[in-house]
């Protein structure tokens, strides 16, 4: 049988060389594509006033995931495909075979805000498999501790949603900052888990009642909610200065072990001038998987030029604004694809692994994580790594 | 360069700005009417190869036969004219694309991708029409320029490019791998063994596909399935070789040497591609066929440019042709084509001397009128 399955599948891809057969079935669906895998939308739900719960219908090839992973999103803007990675707000297993996710609209977010406010039922999007340590442990904790701000809810409530529908509720305490009750992302689904699982805590922290300004969640203060901390198995989710205040904390009471955190970093790049061709606005609020640090500040002004590195061979290389990433690879002794040296034959192709880059011959300056950049045309717009 | 002269460098800057700033515009307004042009060409030519090859398994009926023909023959058409030459020149990257992006595509073509990128992307658009650097200019078997010294060999051009029309994806994929370079001693064996081996492989699987896998599945309509391969191809063939020769070699094109390039800037770079390619006018659908390759000038002062740009950016081009009194040769591909011709029989002959072309090269006519 093996023997004939294999001689289909040799026939069928001579039959499409020098294309995939793959290729021809997403023609007629892209969800039939298990190479490029794609979803459908089936419902876009608004959340709060600023944030909306995309529901999907994933394509032939998902495998699904664990509760509290992400998966990389892309959707076309423009005729550009964007992607972004987004948690996934829907637990593993659910009944109709469908996906979600929740986002929240960042001012000047390109991806963002094309999801909560202009993706509708019927459109595809381009979905990744899910990834990404920030998950449930195989072997349940008695003590559960969530601690999530804004949107860093999203992984958290998968989380929960898959421990409701399994029906064995452990001691969870969940402590939420937001601006006020209005504010909670899922508020009523959570306050409903509240009453409906009493080993399920929930505490809200209000950063903006009424409208009056509180002090936002500290150490202190989640200490004092959590008063058993050390003997919870803790997730923290979050903005970054959240984060970064829980792995401290956690770190000085010797409990680094027990903590979990995942960031959403609002990687605003400088320098992107408005108007300019697609590719070149500001990233998004986005989750940076496994507690990884993300995108930072960049040292230098844009323009300047800056440390050229290349990732994988280690070599790096201070140039001036006005130096091809050509020759400061050649320079550094990178063997660098190369040909027509005025950016017509796109032979130099390499991958951008972070910082900005900016084109010589119009000035502008562009390029996130992962785009092919013509480096025979394009110098450094501060700090750059080379995926080579 | 030589420079027509009556043009000073102020003048050749200036029509390197405009020309710059034509191309920013472009740029800055490619959005999703682009992407979805390019969607649907290719939808188009996965569904006319589809159903060429089902039609044409009905073969038995002559009409079928003849339409599965001409259904597969326009789909190789537009999937090597307008997608696979222009995605391989990275006109889509910036949809960022994975499934239609330079780095990934490959082509029905004898030809790998790799290859072609190198000897089409980098040598003929950046050398064009530059003899000794160009080696589009004749493909190294043909005399297209007075310069070329005459050699008794081009007695018979006409009759070898007539069999280089119809085996034209072979000649480009053997082109490609530059024997003649490792037989001067120019480009070492290894290499080119090497990409020997891997066109020997793509070309291949395509012959596989074409003279045996779809055959076989014909079942009895073996032959004539075969048959409407080979015409598709060959048809393909021929007019692929039709379009590229009326780009660069009609009279009114001009040729440089590798002397006139040196120093070279960008707006002596724009002047000579635009001296060295001319347009077919034509309908809306020759364009398509061709790839845009119609717009020939269009794609030599922007091959980056999305295809579907060309049209609309010729007529501002051609104004500036006239504004700085520069040829913007162009004609119908009946006229054209005849052009060719009448240069590659003329060119089989020894000479004709330097004084002679000059009659019509574009230097010389262009220094006539300024004086």
């Amino acid at each position: 049988m093996l023997g004939t399955r294999a001689l289909f599948g040799a026939v069928a891809a001579s039959m499409a060389s020098p294309l995939r057969p793959d290729d021809y079935w997403a023609m007629v669906n892209p969800l039939w594509s298990r190479r490029r895998l794609s979803g459908r939308v089936e419902a876009v739900s608004p959340e709060t006033s600023d944030t909306s719960t995309v529901v999907v219908r994933p394509g032939l090839g998902w495998r699904g995931g664990l509760a509290g992973q992400h998966i990389e999103v892309g959707v076309g803007i423009d005729g550009v495909w964007y992607r972004r990675p987004f948690s996934l707000s829907s637990p593993p297993r659910r009944p109709d075979g469908l996906i979600s996710i929740t986002v929240k609209a960042r001012p000047g977010g390109l991806v963002s805000r094309n999801i909560v406010h202009a993706l509708a039922p019927g459109r595809t999007i381009r979905i990744g498999h899910p990834a990404g340590r920030f998950v449930l442990p195989e072997d349940l904790p008695a003590r559960l501790l969530f601690v999530t701000a804004g949107s860093g809810i999203t992984p958290v409530m998968a989380m929960l949603r898959d421990l409701a529908e399994s029906r064995r509720m452990p001691d969870v305490l969940l402590v939420h900052s937001a601006r006020d009750a209005s504010e909670v992302i899922f508020g009523e689904e959570l306050r409903r888990l509240a009453v409906r699982f009493p080993s399920l805590r929930l505490h809200e922290h209000h950063t903006c009642p009424g409208g009056r300004r509180q002090p936002r969640l500290t150490m202190a203060a989640l200490a004092a909610v959590c008063t058993d901390l050390p003997e919870r198995m803790a997730w923290v989710c979050g903005p970054p200065g959240l984060v970064d205040d829980a792995e401290a904390y956690w770190r000085a009471g010797g409990i680094a072990d027990r903590l979990l955190t995942e960031r959403f970093h609002p990687a605003v790049r400088p320098g992107s001038a408005p108007g300019g061709p697609a590719g070149q606005r500001s990233g998004e609020g986005q989750v940076s998987p496994g507690g990884q640090t993300g995108v930072g500040r960049r040292k230098g002004r844009s323009g300047d030029g800056g440390r050229v590195r290349f990732v994988r061979s280690g070599r790096e290389i201070t140039v001036t604004g006005g130096t091809t990433l050509l020759a400061a690879g050649e320079d550094a002794g990178v063997a660098l694809p190369s040909g027509c040296r005025m950016g017509i034959c796109y032979s130099c192709l390499v991958p951008l692994a972070s910082g900005r880059v900016r084109d010589l011959r119009t000035g502008e300056e562009h390029g996130v994580p992962g785009d092919l950049i013509q480096t025979c045309v394009s110098a450094a717009g501060g700090d750059v790594d080379i995926d080579l | 360069m030589p420079a027509p002269t009556h043009l000073s460098a102020g003048d050749i800057e200036e029509l390197g700005r405009e020309l710059d700033r034509i191309r920013a515009e472009v740029l800055a307004s490619r959005g999703e009417n682009d992407a979805r042009y390019i969607r649907r060409v290719i939808a188009l030519q996965r569904g006319l190869e589809v159903g060429g090859r089902a039609v044409m398994f009905a073969a038995a009926l002559p009409p079928a036969w003849l339409a599965g023909t001409a259904m597969l023959s326009l789909a190789k058409i537009l999937e090597n004219m307008e997608i696979g030459h222009n995605v391989l020149h990275g006109q889509w990257d910036w949809m960022r694309d994975p499934d239609i992006h330079s780095t990934t595509w490959e082509w029905d073509s004898a030809a790998p991708a790799s290859q072609w990128k190198y000897s089409h992307n980098f040598v003929h658009h950046t050398y064009t029409n530059v003899l000794g650097r160009d080696r589009d200019l004749g493909y190294s078997i043909l005399r297209v320029t007075p310069e070329q010294p005459w050699n008794p060999v081009y007695l018979a051009q006409p009759l070898y490019n007539l069999g280089l029309a119809a085996t034209f994806e072979w000649g480009i994929a053997l082109f490609d791998v530059e024997l003649d370079k490792a037989f001067r001693g120019e480009k070492a064996w290894g290499d080119t063994l090497g990409q020997l081996g891997e066109a020997v492989r793509k070309a291949g699987r395509q012959g596989l596909k074409d003279y045996v896998v779809f055959p076989l599945l014909a079942g009895p309509a073996f032959l004539p399935v075969l048959l409407g391969n080979l015409a598709a191809n060959i048809t393909r063939n021929i007019w692929a070789h039709a379009i590229i020769f009326c780009g660069h070699f009609p009279e009114g094109t001009s040729t440089f040497t590798e002397e006139e390039i040196e120093g070279e800037s960008r707006g002596e770079w724009y002047l000579r591609q635009l001296l060295g390619s001319a347009n077919i006018s034509g309908p809306a659908v020759l364009h398509l066929l061709s790839g845009n390759l119609s717009h020939q000038i269009e794609h030599h002062l922007f091959p980056d440019l999305p295809s579907n740009r060309y049209a609309q950016i010729a007529p501002r081009v051609r104004a500036l042709c006239e504004r700085f009194e520069l040829p913007y040769t162009t004609g119908s591909l009946p006229r054209q084509t005849a052009r060719v011709w009448k240069r590659i029989c003329r060119l089989a002959l020894p000479g004709p001397s330097r004084r002679m072309t000059a009659e019509t090269s574009p230097e010389r006519v262009l220094t006539a009128r300024a004086a």
